[in-house]
């Protein structure tokens, strides 16, 4: 068990609507270990965030209702844990980076306002004091670890007055704050320009490196898979249909659906053939 | 090259002024600046850039939305600038936006939404029933489609009836403003196929504007990479690639996450300071200090 982190199990998810049940998720099981890189790929309407959201303990219930299956976190299951238990989890040894950089921040408070208020009641759940000027300290220590050239000055900054990059960067030093284990990306850099997504994915890969983390990482992007994880899970209706390394994965993947998905990708030397490609599939 | 392009823009700018807190106009913000470039019959032109570098204005401007502060257009050879956005003018160039969700009215029938191009036009009411039913064959939707709305379609059929919108009054230029960019990939392979194919059997010519470079590579036969409002680069799209001489073009090239090795092969390094990627400033500030930059692939633009 020491060496995975994270193990979900069977997880069953049913979202009901008007009294129509759907199973969103049917049987989702993965693992993350500590130190790895793991991507969670998927097209819309495949589940992959559903079942982020399973993990974070941040699914809303009802409309969603976990069925079955164990999400098992540092030999701990998630499910069966107290709610109280749990809370000290979230944000502290797992912690989440949303993909809406601009959604996700508070326009009208500073930056190091709103992450000193974040340790703070991470501090309280994990039952530890420090003051403002520790919370501050801490603050400029993270801003400075995802490679803010002045952390000070970025802590003072309203959201507006920072760049897209930049604020991603502050969502990743958020999630950074009481040191987890476990990060889970949600799209990370996809709102960005691609110049951008280029710093963000490099930023997260040298963390994981250096700050002994696991990243899951959900994505649609194969180009970000590849680019930055080790193993990868490809998820399609609520199942995981294919997993392995991520070289295995696109020098040989096994599933149709994968293949279809893999070559669906316009490639950056040409050779992209768009009509032969639909020519191969079933008109809508 | 020869032949008078279908679509030219000469110097074409576009400044927005800056206002300070009390609406006092403080300086101005050159969104596009100078673009000159031709469109040929036929091809699919793409542009490629990321956001705030003048795309979309140059569409609107195409398209008439928007006035242009200096520079003309010309459409096949008659300087149109002052009226883009005419009847006339619009049923020589029309629109593919970006979010089909947004762009189709949500109250109306997927042959309505049809429809409003073919009224505007004056085409005759006794043939619109059978031109709507050709334009859903053209786009591969079945027939009974025309009594449905946007919400009871995929995305991906979304589009295609904004396709079939767009191709109603037979327009010669197509401006797809990332016409794909809200789509699965799968969907997006489709959507892009179709696009293909009507080029060809129709004869329409294209301007593709979107920041995925490696889909403009499959799709355009020419590009313009724009930076801040300026166009860098333009030029056939395979030599483009495999030559970029600009190092805004390569480091935008160089940043894609690709999926194979021949990508790899063919990409750029990502220019590294300090053990960070540098930012696009920094790589053209970079330029600007060493004036001896290293020269690759001359002779390789058309």
């Amino acid at each position: 068990m020491s060496d995975v982190l994270l193990s979900v199990r069977n997880l069953a998810v049913d979202f009901s609507t008007y009294g129509q049940v759907n199973h969103v998720l049917n049987g989702v099981s993965l693992e993350v270990a500590p130190r790895s890189h793991v991507a969670l790929v998927g097209e819309s309407g495949s589940g992959k965030t559903v079942t982020m959201k399973a993990i974070m303990g941040i699914l809303r219930q009802p409309p969603a209702a976990i069925t079955g299956g164990e999400i098992v976190f540092d030999g701990r299951d998630l499910r069966t844990l107290a709610p109280a238990e749990r809370d000290r989890l979230r944000g502290t040894a797992m912690a989440m980076i949303f993909q809406n950089p601009m959604s996700s921040l508070n326009p009208v408070f500073t930056i190091a306002d709103q992450m000193a208020t974040i340790l703070k009641y991470a501090d309280r759940r994990l039952g530890r004091a420090r003051g403002r000027t520790g919370r501050i300290d801490r603050v400029h220590e993270v801003l400075a670890q995802v490679r803010m050239r002045d952390p000070e000055r970025v802590a003072r900054s309203h959201p507006i007055m920072l760049s897209g990059g930049m604020r991603q960067r502050v969502l990743i030093a958020m999630a950074l704050l009481s040191e987890p284990r476990l990060l889970i990306a949600d799209e990370p850099g996809t709102a960005l320009d691609v110049t951008t997504q280029a710093q963000i994915l490099k930023l997260l890969k040298d963390l994981v490196e250096e700050r002994n983390l696991a990243l899951l990482m959900i994505t649609h992007n194969l180009g970000v898979v590849r680019e930055t994880s080790s193993y990868v899970y490809v998820m399609h209706h609520g199942r995981i249909v294919e997993e392995a390394t991520t070289d295995a994965l696109f020098a040989n993947p096994r599933q149709a659906y994968t293949r279809n998905l893999i070559a669906s990708v316009p490639r950056l030397s040409g050779g992209t053939d768009f009509v032969a490609l639909a020519g191969a599939e079933a008109r809508p | 090259m020869s032949a008078a392009p279908l679509l030219e823009l000469v110097g074409l700018t576009k400044t927005f002024p800056v206002r300070n807190a009390f609406g006092r106009i403080t300086g101005e913000v050159r969104a596009v600046d100078g673009v000159s470039l031709g469109i040929d019959r036929g091809e699919v032109y793409g542009l490629a850039g990321e956001s705030g570098s003048g795309k979309s204005t140059i569409a609107r401007m195409i398209m008439g939305l928007t006035k242009p502060s200096a520079g003309d257009i010309f459409l096949e050879g008659r300087n149109i600038t002052g009226e883009s956005g005419t009847r006339a003018y619009g049923r020589k160039v029309q629109m593919v936006f970006q979010n089909p969700g947004s762009s189709l009215n949500p109250r109306r029938t997927v042959g309505q939404s049809i429809a409003v191009p073919l009224d505007a036009h004056g085409f005759p009411r006794a043939g619109r029933a059978a031109r709507i039913a050709e334009l859903l064959e053209m786009v591969q939707l079945p027939d009974e489609f025309v009594s449905r709305y946007p919400h009871e379609l995929s995305g991906g059929q979304q589009q295609r009836v904004a396709i079939a919108r767009a191709l109603a009054v037979e327009p010669s230029l197509i401006v797809l403003d990332e016409p794909t960019s809200a789509l699965d990939v799968s969907v997006q392979a489709r959507v892009i196929a179709l696009l293909i194919l009507l080029g060809r059997r129709l004869g329409l010519t294209f301007l593709f504007i979107s920041h995925d470079l490696s889909l403009v590579r499959n799709f355009a036969q020419r590009v313009g990479v724009l930076y801040l409002g300026k166009l860098v680069e333009t030029g056939r799209t395979a030599a483009i690639f495999e030559h970029p001489e600009h190092d805004y073009t390569r480091l935008l090239l160089a940043s894609v996450p690709v999926i194979s090795a021949e990508e790899e092969a063919i990409r750029p390094q990502l220019p590294i300071i300090n053990g960070e990627v540098a930012t696009a400033a920094e790589v053209l500030a970079g330029l600007a200090g060493t004036p001896a930059s290293p020269t690759q692939g001359r002779g390789q633009r058309v």
